[in-house]
């Protein structure tokens, strides 16, 4: 019988022995876990910045092992903007959930990408506020209850959900535009290649690109993990269709 | 002969190896982490095939898997 070997390893983008501050079936850990996985496939983990929103996405500080800083809440892009002009051959990447990136941060984000600003994006889209106590954030689902819509979402009253991978496919900058979900093995590993064909584009310095991942939060939607699996797939996926948006490597071969 | 391992002290028992499992080797066990959480154990550990699924999907990482 051939030789036992290892063939999934802890990455060592997280912190050993660490256990994340995340909620059960909660996919922040998840992407935390992948973004490890493809710097440390590129070889990048020593030269990767992250830069943080604020939010649960905060909590990652305690879980990663790369240098990072936490922005103003809504404010990654810019202070990413700053990192990646004045330090152009770190990995930067700005990690952000969809209340920071699509409504407190909207113009930061927006600016960054019609600049075509060289960093990456790793948007983090729940649906609701996560760390504050569900709130409805833009990219809430009609219908759907949370803390400030008790009614659920009602469109005359609170607007529709907003598709921010869409809205940024308008401009011309952007470089690469994917949305992924980390749903089931075979989605987590499309996830962590769409991270590092973002990864690779930057050390090429193509420019702008933004990964999307469609992700449940089980505390605020008021649903167990495997439930809220179900309503990511059957809700979600309908409102956020998954597939790559823009990709400036495919497009020129 | 394929086995996982798994860190008991970081599984939080949202049972995502459990439904990702094709060999339907990992179960949630009846005891108790630290933290209070019911954690995942392996049973029928002969029909595991070490494809690293409940790895991949995971959230904690706390599964590493030999084949």
């Amino acid at each position: 019988m051939a030789e036992e070997k290892k063939v999934y390893t802890r990455t060592k983008g997280i912190i050993e022995g660490a256990v994340s501050g995340f909620c059960p079936g909660c996919m922040h850990s998840t992407i935390h876990k992948i973004i490890g996985e493809a710097a440390e496939e590129l070889g990048q983990l020593d030269n990767l910045v992250r830069v943080e929103g604020v939010g649960c996405c905060g909590l990652g500080q305690f879980y990663v092992t790369c240098d990072e800083t936490i922005a103003a809440h809504g404010r990654a892009g810019a202070v990413a903007t700053g990192i990646k002009r004045s330090s152009p051959n770190s990995l930067v990447y700005t990690y952000q959930g969809d209340g920071d990136l699509a409504a407190i941060g909207l113009a930061e984000t927006l600016s960054a990408a019609n600049r075509g600003e060289n960093f990456t994006v790793i948007f983090v889209n729940n649906g609701i506020y996560g760390m504050t106590g569900g709130q409805m954030a833009p990219t809430t689902l009609v219908g759907m209850k949370s803390t400030t819509t008790p009614g659920g979402r009602d469109p005359q009253e609170h607007g529709y959900p907003m598709h921010m991978s869409e809205i940024i496919n308008q401009l011309t900058a952007p470089y690469y535009i994917e949305r992924v979900s980390c749903d089931t093995p075979q989605n987590v590993i499309k996830a962590r290649n769409a991270i590092k064909k973002a990864f690779k584009y930057q050390l090429e310095g193509k420019g702008y690109s933004i990964v999307e991942i469609v992700t449940s939060c089980p505390t605020n939607w008021g649903l167990d993990p495997l439930k809220s699996l179900d309503f990511l797939r059957e809700k979600m996926f309908a409102e956020y269709p998954l597939g790559v948006f823009r990709d400036g490597g495919e497009k020129k071969q | 002969m394929a086995r996982i391992e798994i860190t008991t002290e970081a599984c939080k028992s949202c049972s995502y190896c459990v439904i990702s499992c094709p060999k339907k080797c990992i179960e949630i066990g009846e005891k108790v982490n630290s933290k209070g959480y019911l954690y995942a154990t392996s049973v029928r550990p002969e029909d595991c095939i070490g494809c690293a699924m409940c790895a991949q999907i995971c959230p904690e990482s706390a599964i590493e898997v030999w084949r």
